[in-house]
């Protein structure tokens, strides 16, 4: 690990004026003291944010706001979160282990870097690491890779769950800037797409933090699910993930909403199957018919065509699973 | 005479070449590259922790883990080094109570906070009642995953998550057990548990 100098701050706005290019901020550690251990990060200086940014979860009558410095855990613990928000919890508790979830911070989740084994070996190129460099995964062992909105510069996935959760809820990230401006950002642009530019992994601007993360009062905290399929039965990243949620009226469903992990560069919405869900019976042929749509347009590489099946199977699950919850 | 001038020519060239097609596209990549050569002086900072209810005061290196403070600068090998990336939990202690991974933790971030290790879990010769159980239940074989996963079935109890033989496993999934004491591990939880 290279050297660095470590400060604390007293406040925001001083945590935010020293932010530059050889900066980082560092709030729960699991993924940045990772990468500076391999050398993949090498911030000349690290910013502790851990005690100016909120880590309480307040709520109001129309939505909740989980402050940037809330830990995992304690998002699964809040009653509020498990009365009306009992998606999320869920998705949090099927990522990670308990040590990494009392560690991990909200705004860190978010920013968590792609665990592409490529992007992990320096020894190897890798676009997102060095840009220019090329793509190994685009031609390499691609089995963890994006089935879906890659491109030829980057197949890399993002790897949260609690972030397919928040795409599906439809949440917004309020962003604190450098004039100590806030901004508001919906979660489903947080993200974004590798394109030409796959060293970027999200729209979050230089020299802003992340404070807190709302999510509106919603009609899908009764049926819902996640399902996570992965190499191991737990503690391993999605090969891919679904998070379902219906909103029902007897047997039909007035809205649906349907986002996937592990598949693509950002968490990813189908908002096509959602349209399709929408006013239709909750039967299996109404699922399965839903998860033929999702899985008909995507493009697999070399290594991972089983994840379209995967998929096709998870997305079933996952809204049959929705029925089961409401009892 | 001649040999030599085109060996050194050759040689020449090809370096320039080299160069030429390393270097990167954007300044910021250029500025990563020289980065390289230079190699900063070490930061050290003076720290104030409290371990197992004892204070120390200690200079370290602002690159030390929580990990590297405990073996390395205090002795305390109780803890152990498994992966040192947060991947098997062997690592695992308790800061203000709650079990994390100490070798994702940087020690100047828990200046000030309240550590515990497996050292600081007995009752002076009296075993915590974990302790106990993992002897009476064979929770382990070669024993050097055993002060993680002992720390973590400590805080598995605390935190609740003893409901089911399904419960207790997904939540001490974060601690691998190369010799496969599982079932002695979850038996040990069963025991302790209320
Ligand atoms: C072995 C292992 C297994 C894992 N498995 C899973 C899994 O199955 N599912 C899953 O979802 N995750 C998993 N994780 C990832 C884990 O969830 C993330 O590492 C964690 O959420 C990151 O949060 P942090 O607070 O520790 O971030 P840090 O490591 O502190 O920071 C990460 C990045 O975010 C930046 N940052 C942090 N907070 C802010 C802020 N408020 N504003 C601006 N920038 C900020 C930092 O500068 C840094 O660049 C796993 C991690 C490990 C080590
Ligand atoms: S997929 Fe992205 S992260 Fe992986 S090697 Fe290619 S450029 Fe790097």
């Amino acid at each position: 690990m290279r050297p660095f100098i470590f400060s604390k701050s007293s406040a925001l706005s001083q945590a935010l004026s020293k932010k530059n290019n050889t900066t980082q901020f560092i709030a729960g550690g699991t993924n940045l003291v990772d990468l500076m251990k391999k050398n993949i990060a090498q911030p000349e200086s690290l910013v502790d944010i851990t005690t100016v940014l909120p880590d309480k979860i307040t709520t109001n009558t129309k939505s909740i706001q989980i402050g940037a410095m809330v830990r995992n855990t304690a998002i699964t613990n809040n009653a509020t979160v498990k009365a009306k928000y009992p998606l999320l919890a869920k998705a949090i508790l099927a990522g990670a282990s308990p040590q990494i979830r009392n560690m991990a911070s909200t705004g860190g989740n978010l920013l968590q870097r792609t665990r592409c084994p490529y992007f992990y070996d320096i020894t190897t190129p890798c676009n997102k690491r060095k840009p220019g460099t090329g793509c190994s995964a685009m031609q390499g062992q691609n089995r963890m890779n994006a089935i879906v909105g890659y491109s030829d510069q980057c197949v890399a996935v993002h790897p949260s769950d609690m972030c397919v959760a928040l795409a599906a809820l439809d949440a917004t990230v309020t962003l604190t800037t450098k004039n100590n401006k806030q901004e508001n950002i919906a979660f489903t642009n947080f993200h974004r797409l590798p394109e030409n530019l796959p060293e970027r992994d999200n729209n979050l601007p230089a020299n802003a933090l992340i404070h807190s993360i709302s999510i509106n009062e919603n009609p899908f905290n009764k049926n819902y699910a996640y399902v996570k399929l992965r190499d191991r039965d737990s503690y391993a990243f999605a090969l891919v993930s679904v998070a379902a949620a219906l909103q029902l009226s007897g047997n039909t469903i007035v809205q649906a909403r349907l986002a996937s992990g592990g598949v693509a560069h950002k968490p990813w919405r189908w908002t096509e199957a959602e349209q399709y869900l929408k006013g239709k019976a909750a039967t299996a042929t109404t699922f399965s018919e839903a998860a033929t749509m999702i899985t008909k347009g995507l493009k697999p590489l070399s290594h991972n065509g089983f994840k379209v099946p995967l998929l096709h199977g998870a997305v079933e699950t996952a809204l049959q699973n929705c029925l089961v919850a409401s009892q | 005479m001649k040999q030599e001038h085109s060996r050194r020519f050759f040689l020449k060239t090809s370096s320039v070449l080299a160069a030429f097609a390393m270097i990167p596209r954007t300044a910021k990549a250029f500025y990563e590259e020289v980065k390289n050569f230079f190699v900063p002086n070490k930061e050290v900072l003076p720290l104030t922790v409290s371990i197992n209810k004892k204070k120390y005061s200690i200079k370290a290196d602002t690159r030390t883990t929580l990990l590297d403070l405990l073996r390395e600068d205090l002795h305390l090998t109780g803890t152990k080094k498994g992966c040192d990336h947060g991947q098997c939990g062997a690592c695992t202690v308790h800061v203000n109570g709650e079990r994390v991974l100490s070798c994702l933790t940087l020690a100047a971030m828990v200046s000030g906070k309240e550590v515990t290790t497996i050292e600081g879990l007995a009752n002076e010769d009296k075993l915590h009642p974990m302790q106990q159980a993992f002897i009476e239940c064979d929770g382990f074989q070669c024993g050097y995953c055993t002060p993680g996963q002992i720390m973590s079935a400590v805080a598995c109890v605390n935190e609740g998550h003893t409901g089911s033989v399904a419960e207790i496993k997904e939540f001490m999934s974060g601690n691998l057990c190369r010799c496969g004491a599982y079932n002695g591990i979850v038996q040990s939880i069963q025991k302790v548990a209320p």
